[in-house]
């Protein structure tokens, strides 16, 4: 029963071939047998994960069930989990027992789905890797030495290693997309105030938001129908209709007009990516779609635009992380002042450190304009880029990541070097774009993402856009080997 | 744009981050290149341009003057390091 999509566990727990708690039984076991190879999950949730199985049974057995009744997920440890450990892959957060649920996983519940627990990342969602979690880094099960990705890496990886039939993650660079991208899934960062941030640990709020992470297309839509809608507790989150999101994944895509940014096709990127990526936008040209160059000529300022915005807004939103209310407190502090900075200086890790020294500089007196706001205006410029060419095309398509998942410690000693890995990704959140990455190839043994980027709210078309390339072609089911 | 040793430590100071001394050269290093690569900004022209503080440009939304929120005082601070009587403690403030 395992290796099953979602879509497919679904349909084998409505015909009776196994039960939620078989189901969570297995995936537990395997997490117990294997997760030592990939460390992708920080915490288990076994308990939980059995009373909801069992819950999900007798709903089943009473005629209640829906489709995602007793349906296994794993989530992001960045979401809010009531009585679990909700660390955020940060040691100041490794004693903090969520006091109550993110909005998104009490959606998961009340569908009935089941934890099976909390994925690594990144600490507080700060990386490209899964290289600055305190609990160590997660494996890419495509090759172990190399990284899943980030932040969402453990999401990643305890799919990919089968050990999970989805997860959440949460984007505010691509940290969906790019571990999606690494270790060959179906990634979905949607527009911003689609998903609700309640209860998701802050890190850029102008930025953050939450998404599916699956193996297919189709999977992705089941989950984000879960997931969308307003939220009265997030003040951001969009009021707007949700739309059934696996309505209309089968619409033919005879017509549909696709953009390649030339941008996107530089001189960093890897030439087989490249190659790959045209060949799937061949593929859908086969489908019917008719496909233009365009440009996105300030793509490549999302880079410093985006390490303005995002650790100003992270400088202010850790500034609560100072051992009052909740989480760590450093030993015998002498004053307050060296409580919270003893508390904050061995509480956050070296990246989150650096990232918030970045924007407590950008927003100390004097510099607000020529950082802060300059970035601001820069996210404008990116923003107009996009609306022109989205008024022209009704996707657009390039790659997920310049090069496929590199090596663990390959680009630890150089932040700048990390940071350039999201060129392709950071400009949908700095316009609050919704994006996909879905895997269109491989590179060395390494799976490929291919990009597909679509208007403000454009969610339905995307995963339509991604459902039919699926159906066309099988690059989305394959395993690494032995999996 | 290069930061130095004092640089670094009032950053750290004004982010309530207490930096290992030893550390201060390479935070000095590392966020002297992030600076570097954010300056990239400033060869562009913005003077006509609306800075995007929400990328839909939305208002907060207003709701009805009610209270929608029980008090949860006990249940909340469990999660504190140090309580008594309600009360989050800390040490002393004033002398």
């Amino acid at each position: 029963m395992l290796n099953k999509t979602l879509a497919g566990l679904a349909k084998g727990l409505q015909q009776g071939e196994f039960s939620s708690v078989e189901l969570a039984q297995a995936y537990l076991q395997r997490i117990k047998n294997e997760d030592s190879k990939y460390n992708s999950f920080i915490t288990v949730t076994e308990e939980l994960a059995l009373q909801q199985a069992a819950a999900a049974d007798a709903s089943r057995a009473a005629g209640n069930a829906s489709i995602m009744t007793g349906l296994p997920i794993a989530h992001k440890d960045i979401f809010c989990t009531q009585g679990v450990r909700t660390s955020a892959g940060s040691k100041m957060l490794d004693n903090f027992i969520s006091p109550y649920d993110a909005t998104v996983i009490r959606k998961f519940n009340a569908a009935g789905s089941v934890t099976l627990g909390k994925t690594n990342m990144d600490e507080f969602a700060m990386g490209s890797s899964n290289e600055s979690s305190f609990y160590g880094p997660s494996r890419n099960p495509w090759n172990t030495q190399h990284v899943p990705g980030g932040s969402s890496g453990g999401s990643a990886a305890a799919i990919a290693a089968g050990l999970a039939p989805a997860a959440t993650g949460t984007d505010t660079g691509g940290s969906i997309r790019q571990p999606a991208a690494f270790c060959n899934l179906t990634g979905l960062k949607p527009t911003y105030g689609r998903v609700s941030r309640y209860g998701m640990i802050a890190y850029a709020s102008s930025l953050d938001q939450g998404g599916p992470m699956a193996q297919t297309a189709e999977d992705a839509a089941m989950m984000l129908n879960v997931m969308a809608g307003m939220d009265p507790l997030d003040s951001t989150s969009v009021e707007r209709a949700v739309p059934d999101y696996t309505a209309n994944l089968d619409a033919p895509l005879a017509g549909l007009k696709i953009g390649l940014p030339k941008e996107f096709f530089s001189a960093s990127l890897n030439p087989e990516i490249a190659a790959l990526v045209r060949a799937a936008v061949t593929e859908y040209e086969a489908l019917g779609a008719t496909v233009k160059e365009v440009s996105l000529p300030n793509t490549a300022l999302s880079v410093p635009a985006y390490y303005i915005v995002a650790p100003a807004e992270a400088s202010s939103n850790l500034s609560r992380f100072d051992g009052v209310r909740y989480g760590y407190r450093c030993e015998d502090p002498t004053d307050l002042e060296d409580m919270y900075k003893r508390t904050r200086g061995e509480g956050f890790g070296t990246e989150v450190k650096r990232r918030i020294m970045v924007g407590t500089y950008a927003l100390s007196e004097g510099f607000y304009d020529a950082y802060y706001k300059k970035a601001q205006q820069i996210r404008r410029l990116i923003q107009q880029d996009f609306v022109r060419v989205l008024s022209e095309v009704d996707v657009i398509m390039g790659p997920t990541t310049p090069t496929p998942a590199f090596k663990l410690g390959e680009k630890t000693s150089d932040p700048v070097e990390m940071y350039m890995e999201d060129i392709f990704t950071l400009s949908l959140n700095l316009a609050g774009l919704p994006g996909m990455s879905i895997p269109c190839g491989m590179s060395n043994g390494l799976p490929v993402g291919l990009q597909i980027i679509g208007n403000y709210f454009a969610e339905e078309k995307l995963l339509n856009v991604a459902h039919k390339f699926q159906q066309a072609t099988d690059w989305h089911t394959l395993k690494p080997a032995g999996l | 744009m290069a930061l130095n040793r004092t640089d670094v430590e009032k950053i750290a100071h004004l982010a309530r981050l207490q930096i290992d001394e030893n550390d201060v050269p390479e935070y000095a290093k590392n966020l002297s290149n992030i600076l570097d690569l954010i300056s990239q900004m400033q060869d562009i022209d913005t003077s006509d341009v609306e800075p995007l503080a929400h990328p839909l440009d939305a208002v907060q939304r207003l709701r009805a003057d009610i209270i929608t929120e029980q008090n949860q005082r006990e249940h909340l601070q469990q999660a504190a390091p140090a309580v008594e009587n309600g009360l989050f403690l800390v040490p002393k403030v004033i002398e």
